[in-house]
Formats: C-alpha cells, structure tokens, sequence
C-alpha cells in the first residue's frame, strides 16, 4: 500500500509536469529570449483580482490587456501580437511567489509587468533578479523599486510615496497656512514614506496616526484628531480606509479638510464604498499624474474609452481603468523603442535611456541611476461629485529637492492610438 | 469462511472489517496479521530516493511545487497525528506555522546562519506550543477548537501592536544565501524541504508505533479506561501537542525560506481550516494521507487556476480553490470515509472478498 502510495504521488507529479508543459508558449523560432517569438511576446502579471485589495485594483490588468488587444488588433509590434498573462495572487505575498515562479519557469513570460503591492513585490525581487527577469513598472509607490544597483531589472511606475507626501504638504504650507495639520497612514512603506515626505516640507504634524487593513476601524484615530484640533488632515490611506475615515469623522461632527493620497483617491472607488454618504467628499484633496477619468475632453481619454469600449467589455470608466492602460501605452512604447531584435537586457536599456511621452502630465524619472516612475503629481479637487485638476503638476524627488512647479504643456495621442516605433 | 487458501500464510484477515479479531492461526502470525509493514526507516529512503530522483527529472517550476509539497507535508503530518491519533483538534496551527516563519526571519535577518535559524523557530513553536497544549489538555472538543482557533485569529493583530519588531501587516523579508552554484534554486528547496519533512515523518512515525503511540491511542478512545490502565492522559496530550507544534514550526520555517518573507496574510485563519480539510481527505490519523493531503493542498489550487484560467474568468482564480476543495470533501467523504489513503486497502479487501 505505501509502494502504491509513493508510486501513485511520482506519477500525480510526473502526469502534472507533462500535463501543463505544452501550454507555456516555449520560443518556437530558434531565438533564445524567453517568451519572445517571431510572432508573439508573452509577458505576465501577478494582481489582487480577489481578497482585501481587490476592490478597484482588480479592474488594472483587464485594462491593461485591453489595450494590448488593441494594438494586437492594430497589428502588434514588430509583427508581435503581446500575450497577457494575468495571476491572481489576492495579496498574498506567499501566493505571490507562487504565481510569478509559475508565469517565469513555466509560461516563460518575457518580462513581468506591473506587478502589484508593496508586500508582495517585494518577495519577488530577488528571485526576478536571479533569473534576469526585466521586471518592469510596479504598481506600488514604495521606494524599493529605485535600486539601480541591486536590481538593475526593476522600475517603478507610481510618484513614489515621499514625492506625493512633499507635494501634498507643499499644498497644505501654502493654501492651509497656519492650520493645524495632521496625518493618518497605512501601517507600511506607503505611510512612512509619505509621512517622510510631509515632515521634509512642513517639518513636524501636530498628530500622526496609523492603521492595519486587518483591523476595519478609524475611529480611535479620528477622535484623537479630533481631540487635537486637527484642521487639515492628511491621508496615506487606501480607498476602503478613505471612505472609513471620512465617514468616522462625518459621524463624530469632525469636518477637517482631508488630502489624500493618490492611490486611495478614486473617485469612483471610494464613493462606492461610502454609498449615500457619498457627497461628504465634497472638497476633497487630492492628486494624480494620469488624465481624469471623467474629463472627456481630454485626447487620451478618449482614446482609453475607445479601447474600453471595444476591448474591455465597456467596464465601468474609472481612473483604475486609466490606470491600467496607461501601463500598457508605456511597455508598447518600450517595445517599439527595443525595436525588431527584442532582448531582456535591450528593454532595460531602452527603459533607462527613457524619453517616453504618454498620458502622464509629468516626466518618467527612468535613467541608469535612477529606476523610480513618475517624478510628481498635479493636485486635483472633487467639486459636485467629480474630481477636477487646478493649480500647475509639480515635480520634486525623494530627497530635500524643492518642489517646482512644471510647465511643459503635455502630449497628445498618436492618430492611430498606437505608439510609433 | 475458510474456503480462503493461505498459501503464504499471510492472508487470514477474510472479515476484519469491523476490528474484528481474527484468530491467530498459530500465535507467530499475530504480527502479520495487519499484512506487511515495512519499517518506517525504509520507507522514508525509499521516500528520499524517489524524492532526489524526481528533482532531476522534474522542471524548475515543479520542483518548487514539490518543495511546497514537502513544507506541507511537515505540518499536515504533525496534524493528523495530533488529530487522528490523539483526537485534540486544532484550528490553530496555521497560526503556529506563522510562529515558525516569523522566528526564523527574525534570527536570520539577525544571525544569517540558517541552522540557527531552524533551531530557534523549532525551539520557539515548541514553547508555543506547550503552553497552548497546557491549556488545551483542559479543553475538550468545541471548546478546545474555539481555543484554538483563537489563536488562529490573533496573529495580524500581534503584528499590527508589535509592529517594530513583526513590521505589521507588510511584514518582514527574510534574508537568504543563494544555494551553492551548481545547484539550481529550485532543486535546492526541494531537497531543503523534502530532508525535512522525512525527518519530520520519520520521528513521529516512531513516535506513534512505540509505547507513546498507544499511549496516545489510548487517550483518544475511552480516557477513563486509559487512565485506569495506568496512562497519564493530560501528559500525554501536551506532549502530543508539543510534538505537533514542533512539526507546524518546522513547516512555518520552510515557507518563510521559500516565500523569502513573512507576513500576516501568508498565514490565514482558512490555512488552518484548509490543514484540517487535507488531513481528513487524506484520511485521519495516517502518515500517508498526510501526504496525500500535502499533494492536494498544492495540486487543488493549481488545478483550479488552470480550470479557471480557460474558462475565462479572472474573479473565480482565488475562489475557485475553495469550492474544489470543498467537493472533493464531500465525494471522498462518501467514497471513501477513511480517506484518500484507505482507498488501496479498501479495494483489495473488496477483491478478496469477491474471489
């Protein structure tokens, strides 16, 4: 019986490394990149599409992929057509591993894009690392992703946290001067960092706060805000945490001016969350670097609608979806700049050589030293409902950098929606 | 009923089904007559080589799978003993897998020496362990599961409070040597993993033949009547608990390695609850259903990744896992009440009897 058994557990083992090998699209025409063929580029993603983060999150990679089907649609790059592989590992940095060793050692995706999370990036660095895996635009603001030297394949997407803390604080100095200001942020990187960016630019908070996402509950917080006399509060929080807040201080007759980070601003998403209670986010504070979902006006906007029309299965408009398809404009970009012979080691080099104009109102940071995103946000403010952009993007770093305003005017959409080579 | 030809000698058992004693033929059958039993020693070596045979032949991908396999196997073993032998349930041992992994990171992130570091988780689950195993030698069924269950529950909040040492809900990474050159990283994990989790089966396989496997048995069936033939019922079942815990610990320090971090979310109250779900699939109190159980905790979740992945529906992959589980629950449940690993004897007792 335990013959049969050990001999029954070799071939479950054996039947399921047959089983699945077919599957992965193995580099048929000679060339030895990884996921890379004459007609095909595979690459792969790990997403929350389930569990506590999924809420708006997992509306990124669908985007994502339709974008990559409309540029399929429209004939691919250099004849490629790009092959989106999306993991769900519901934030779970254990199912994280997972999934990405799946997509790396058994689909043999090209590069990984977009990876999302702080804590469960992380725990993939390393082994992207060993194998030379381009990992590239993680969607996270956490300034673990800036190591040229110690991942040399990895590059943020997001401002990093510090950066949107010195904008927002930069905000509150000038407009809210003189008001007691204080600052609530997620147990993490995201609200550290953020908090190291407003204490470089307003020096000291008269309270500062955290919270955990396992525990669903801001009201000690807010009432120690409260008791503070806290005029201005600001949140490096997630949407749920957003909504929570809100509605905590809407329930104790707390009104203070909230400024949030971008990450847990959208509209949409927190609106969901707060139901009837949704116009207590009047006059809220906010910022981002991608056009606004509900500005129609704006180019790409309409181009993103387009794909989300067409490809997307018309899934509700929001900046998640903006979000998501922005990233795929980026990485199409890289392809085209990589050009025909496409290698690992040529799409980081043209990631570092940078250069990319696209939706983002402010410049990519990408160089040889420097592998953070988006270098700063335009502050934006909900009026009747919708969130509107006002004042100049302002760009700055992670360091004691002064936060300047920039002014360079940004770029419109390519006629056919695809970027040129 | 005796129509049966014993030509070997070993086939006496016509109608053991319910327990029934046979007669011993002779008196020098009577160690045979549960048919033939290998020595635990021989089956771990057996169980080494074919191990360190499918690393070879196996890719990258199901290496580490099969690593999985091995870290699971440390903690399902260390249940079902607890469970089926000794009858104390536990819904907490997730959280004890969570001890494990959380010393070890800490003390490699300290010391960098890995040994250490699997001593000190091991060490540290073990005082874990007892002192949940004294308080639950006091408990009996629900209440004892509410306990721990409890303790289940409890480990996001103790990394949220001790956030400077545990790092709260992000957790912390775990620093690691890559594996000697010529070894590739995913076979390295999987005979790291596998080395343990045959010791692991291999000293509670002792443990449960010898004196303190009665012992255990004894305590799980009537405690009145162990204790009136001379048992020492709360001893025995901290012990069993201790032991148990030791093997969860282990299993802990082996996911940590193989995630390369720890964090509150990799050690769900449904880990604990899918622990349970394994053993009892694989049938309850057996070393070999531990391993079946083990195989599905990886197989199902990827088996319904890929179901799910064809037919479309990005929302289903992480739900999907629950729902197979579940069915597969209920079907062997029904097959097969004593589990996937009495599925062999069942069919060759139907065999005999229908010759």
């Amino acid at each position: 019986m335990k013959r049969i058994a050990a001999s029954a557990l070799a071939v479950a083992l054996l039947a399921a490394g047959c089983t699945n090998e077919g599957g992965g699209g193995s580099g048929g025409t000679g060339g030895d990149v990884p996921g890379v063929t004459d007609t095909s580029i595979v690459v792969g993603t790990h997403m929350p599409l389930t569990g506590p983060a999924a809420a708006g999150y997992s509306k990124i990679a669908p985007a994502t992929k339709a974008y990559f089907d409309y540029v399929n649609a429209n004939g691919g790059v250099h004849g490629r057509k790009i092959e989106y592989k999306v993991k769900d590992d519901a934030y779970n940095p254990a199912n994280t591993q997972t999934v990405v060793r799946e997509l790396v050692l058994q689909d043999k995706v090209f590069a990984i894009l977009n990876g999302l999370g702080t804590p469960t990036h992380t725990g993939v660095l390393d082994f992207l690392k060993t194998n030379r895996v381009p990992d590239l635009f993680v969607a996270s603001g956490s300034r673990s992703w800036n190591q040229a030297d110690k991942y040399p394949g990895t590059f943020g997407f997001n401002p990093d946290y510090t950066v949107e803390g010195k904008i927002l604080a930069t905000h509150v100095k000038e407009t809210y001067a003189g008001k007691k200001t204080c600052f609530l942020g997620q147990d993490d990187d995201f609200g550290r960092d953020s908090l190291l960016g407003v204490k470089k630019i307003l020096g000291t908070v008269a309270a500062e706060e955290k919270y955990v996402t396992s525990s669903p509950n801001v009201g000690p917080q807010i009432g120690a805000f409260k008791a503070a006399g806290c005029e201005v509060v600001i949140l490096a929080t997630i949407p749920p945490f957003t909504a929570l807040s809100i509605g905590t201080a809407a329930k104790i007759a707390y009104k203070p001016q909230f400024v949030v980070s971008n990450v847990g601003a959208d509209p949409t998403t927190v609106a969901k969350t707060l139901g009837d209670a949704a116009p207590l986010m009047e006059g809220l504070v906010a910022a981002n670097y991608l056009p606004l979902n509900t500005d129609e006006s704006n180019p790409w906007i309409q181009l993103f609608q387009k794909v989300n029309k067409e490809h997307n299965a018309g899934a509700e408009f929001d900046n998640n979806v903006v979000y998501g398809m922005s990233v795929g404009y980026l990485f199409v970009q890289a392809l085209q700049s990589a050009g025909k012979d496409l290698t690992r080691d040529k799409i980081v080099e043209v990631v570092q050589k940078n250069g990319f104009q696209g939706p983002g109102l402010v410049p990519l940071r990408f160089s040889a030293q420097d592998h953070s995103g988006y270098g700063g946000e335009q502050l934006t403010k909900i009026e009747k409902g919708k969130a509107v952009y006002f004042g100049t993007p302002y760009t700055t770093d992670d360091g004691d950098g002064p936060v300047t305003p920039y002014t360079n005017q940004p770029v419109t959409p390519p006629q056919s929606g695809v970027p040129a080579a | 009923m005796t129509g049966v030809q014993t030509n070997e000698g070993g086939v006496t058992d016509v109608q053991t089904k319910q327990n029934a004693e046979p007669v011993p033929k002779q008196g020098v059958d009577l160690p045979r007559r549960r048919g033939w039993r290998p020595h635990p020693v021989i089956v771990v070596l057996a169980g080494a080589l074919i191990v360190v045979g499918l690393t070879y032949v196996l890719p990258p991908f199901r290496n580490y799978q099969l690593a999985t396999v091995g870290a699971y196997l440390c903690v399902t073993a260390g249940l079902t003993v607890l469970t089926g032998l000794n009858g104390q349930l536990s819904l907490g041992h997730g959280a004890l897998m969570a001890t494990g992994a959380y010393t070890l990171a800490l003390t490699q992130n300290k010391f960098e020496n890995l040994p250490l570091s699997f001593a000190a988780a091991i060490a540290v689950t073990t005082v874990a362990g007892a002192i949940i195993g004294l308080a639950a030698a006091r408990l009996r069924g629900p209440y004892l599961a509410g306990l721990t269950l409890a303790v289940a529950i409890v480990v996001p909040s103790v990394a949220s409070t001790f956030d400077e040492t545990f790092n709260s809900d992000q957790g912390l990474s775990v620093m690691l040597n890559p594996p000697p050159e010529q070894f590739p990283m995913e076979q390295w994990q999987a005979w790291l993993c596998w080395s343990a989790a045959l010791i692991v089966v291999l000293l509670l396989a002792l443990l449960s033949r010898g004196r303190f496997g009665r012992d255990m048995r004894a305590v799980r069936d009537d405690e009145t009547a162990a204790k009136l033939a001379g048992v020492n019922i709360a001893r025995t079942q901290v012990l069993a608990f201790v032991a148990s815990a030791a093997c969860a610990g282990v299993a802990g320090a082996l996911f940590a390695v193989l995630a390369q971090s720890v964090s509150p979310g990799a050690f769900p109250l449904t880990l604990s609850l899918f622990l349970l779900m394994a053993i009892v699939i694989g049938g309850l109190g057996s070393l070999f259903g531990a391993l079946w159980g083990a195989l599905l905790l990886v197989v199902l979740p990827a088996l319904s990744q890929s179901v799910s992945e064809q037919a479309g529906s990005q929302r289903l992959e992480g739900n999907l896992a629950l729902i197979v589980f579940g069915v597969v629950l209920v079907v062997v449940m029904l097959a097969a009440p004593g589990g996937l690993a009495s599925i062999p004897s069942r069919i060759s007792r139907m065999l005999r009897r229908n010759r």
